[in-house]
């Protein structure tokens, strides 16, 4: 709760000290470091924050809160199989040279009807208008069948979400929403942005980060394996040897 | 109990890997074969990525293999000479399977590739065990012997240059045949993570046509120095060796193995083959209609450095 306290205080002394004219958001995540270790299955992460108003009421109308948490963009080969000659195999491919290795959004209320699709794809709101920089030149309706067939695949494997009207507003000025990360997410800097839309225009963004990292054992293995790899590779043979002769020796006495 | 796969990069159910490695276990001490024909295909279907299951499983094969030759080198059961020439062999395959596999890699075809040579060569040495030890089986039903085949190395290993005494394998034969043979089952082993046991047996009985007094020990010994260099080039290659998998593997095939060899004890040969040429023919057929149907994931998702 600690971070709740943190976000009272912020709030206060922003209310005691401002004067402005604009709305602004004081967004806050119940987690800025993931680590990933013994037993990782994955992380449930809570996005909250209060939205300030000049003069501290909320205005009437909708007021609309959209949450994107975004994982750190990879260059990726998206391969596509195809039944030939009686066996599926990798038939085509294309590249994208920034997909999202996480990417959920969450809204208060579905996106279509919060934004228009011109400020929707602005802000890529939604899996529909995620900006991947395909390279190589290939047409507008193959790349759109990549586009969903990556966006399908990460949807069922829990990397890629999204959750419309699941941002819970209350009283006009707290919001929070729940948004989960699978034990397979890449790791890196994410970014939480939270935006504040009203009659289909954004009034106002901010952003958190996140490192997601593996820590103790698991970071050791992985850094070890990536920089050390002559002795990572004379450990694991080293390893497998004694565990090998040893199940040899204990079982013979058996 | 949940684990979680440092370079596989996914959490797994450490029991679930412990019984696999297990059941393999069983199977290659009932068999004296290093079971990765079976470890590999097993861990795809869980889910892991065939790189990272492939070169793993070649790091437990090490370990399976250890007190193996340790136990055939006590009964002089290793033909060292031998074993050493497919060794060299084999170390020059794991090199040119290395850069096969990034070859393959790239043009995307990695894992069709894996799943066809498994399905032709489990098949095809599947089916010729069945044959024969079927043959076999009948015969001992009927009580009668069948008559001892003659010990012969194959016409194409006699023509080649060069010839070596092996005394332990009772051969005077060209040093090439053996290092083409290591050299085979080096590319393999980078491939499909297997120690290349079940393709060594046959071949060194019925193409080099040694003893079979000294045949699993050395084929063992080779499978051991084998999967030793293909550890070493995956992780200075492919870098997809996870130790965490290869433990869990280990700590379930080492205590398999062991149970696997006192079932053995209680079988005659005979049924033993005719048992694991029909597993050998089922993971085949099972490897050749999943190439045939429509797969789960039609895309497929791979790093750029």
């Amino acid at each position: 709760m600690n971070a709740l306290r943190h976000l009272a205080l912020l709030v206060c002394a922003w209310l005691m000290t401002s004067a402005a004219t604009e709305p602004v958001l004081v967004p806050e995540v119940s987690q800025r470091d993931i680590q990933i270790k013994y037993g990782f299955t994955g992380a449930e992460l809570l996005l909250f924050g209060a939205i300030v108003y000049p003069g501290g009421t909320p205005p009437s109308g909708d007021n609309d809160i959209v949450v994107i948490l975004k994982g750190p963009p990879q260059s990726i080969i998206l391969r596509e199989k195809q039944k030939i000659a009686g066996i599926w195999i990798n038939a085509a491919s294309t590249e994208f040279r920034s997909a999202p290795g996480y990417y959920a959004v969450a809204s208060s209320r579905p996106i279509d009807k919060i934004v228009d699709e011109r400020t929707a794809a602005i802000y890529e709101f939604g899996l529909g208008n995620l900006q991947l920089s395909p390279a190589g030149s290939i047409d507008p309706k193959e790349q759109s069948r990549f586009l969903s067939g990556l966006v399908d695949l990460n949807q069922r494997e829990g990397l890629y979400k999204q959750q419309e009207g699941s941002v819970e507003i209350l009283e006009g000025v707290l919001y929070q929403a729940r948004l989960s990360i699978p034990a397979s997410v890449p790791t890196g800097l994410y970014t939480a942005e939270t935006f504040l839309v009203r009659d289909g225009q954004v009034l106002a963004a901010a952003v958190r980060e996140i490192e997601v990292r593996k820590f103790g054992f698991e970071r050791f293995v992985a850094t070890a394996a990536e920089y050390q790899p002559f002795f990572y590779g004379v450990s694991a043979v080293l390893i497998s040897l004694l565990l090998g002769w040893l199940g040899g020796v204990v079982f013979r006495k058996i | 109990m949940d684990v979680y796969l440092p370079i596989a990069n996914l959490s797994v159910n450490g029991f679930v890997i412990i019984g696999l490695g297990g059941l393999v276990g069983i199977l290659s001490g009932m068999f004296g074969v290093g079971g990765g024909f079976l470890t590999t295909p097993l861990l795809i279907f869980y889910g892991i990525p065939p790189t990272v299951a492939a070169a793993s499983a070649s790091t437990q094969v090490t370990g399976s293999s250890v007190s193996g030759v340790i136990a055939y080198s006590r009964r002089k059961g290793v033909d060292y000479q031998m074993g050493g020439v497919l060794v060299v062999g084999g170390i020059f395959g794991t090199f040119a399977g290395a850069a096969l596999f990034r070859a393959l890699q790239q043009l995307g075809q990695i894992d069709t590739v894996i799943n066809i040579v498994y399905v032709l060569l489990l098949g095809s040495i599947g089916g010729i065990m069945a044959r024969e030890s079927l043959a076999s089986v009948l015969a001992m039903r009927r009580g009668e012997k069948l008559p001892a085949k003659k010990r012969r190395h194959h016409p194409l290993v006699a023509n080649l240059p060069l010839r070596w005494r092996f005394y332990r394998s009772g051969l005077y034969i060209s040093p090439l045949a053996p290092l083409i043979l290591g050299f085979a089952t080096g590319i393999l082993t980078i491939l499909l993570g297997v120690g290349g046991g079940f393709v060594m047996v046959p071949a060194m009985l019925y193409l080099l046509g040694m003893g079979a007094q000294v045949v699993v020990g050395t084929s063992l010994f080779q499978i051991l120095f084998v999967t030793l260099a293909s550890t070493m080039v995956h992780s200075l290659t492919t870098k997809a060796v996870d130790i965490v998998l290869a433990v869990l593997l280990l700590i379930g095939s080492v205590t398999g193995a062991q149970i696997g060899a006192r079932f053995a004890q209680k079988l005659p040969p005979e049924y033993l083959r005719l048992l694991l040429s029909v597993l050998v023919l089922l993971v085949a057929l099972r490897l050749g209609i999943g190439l045939g149907f429509r797969p789960a994931e039609i895309y497929s998702v791979e790093l750029l450095p």
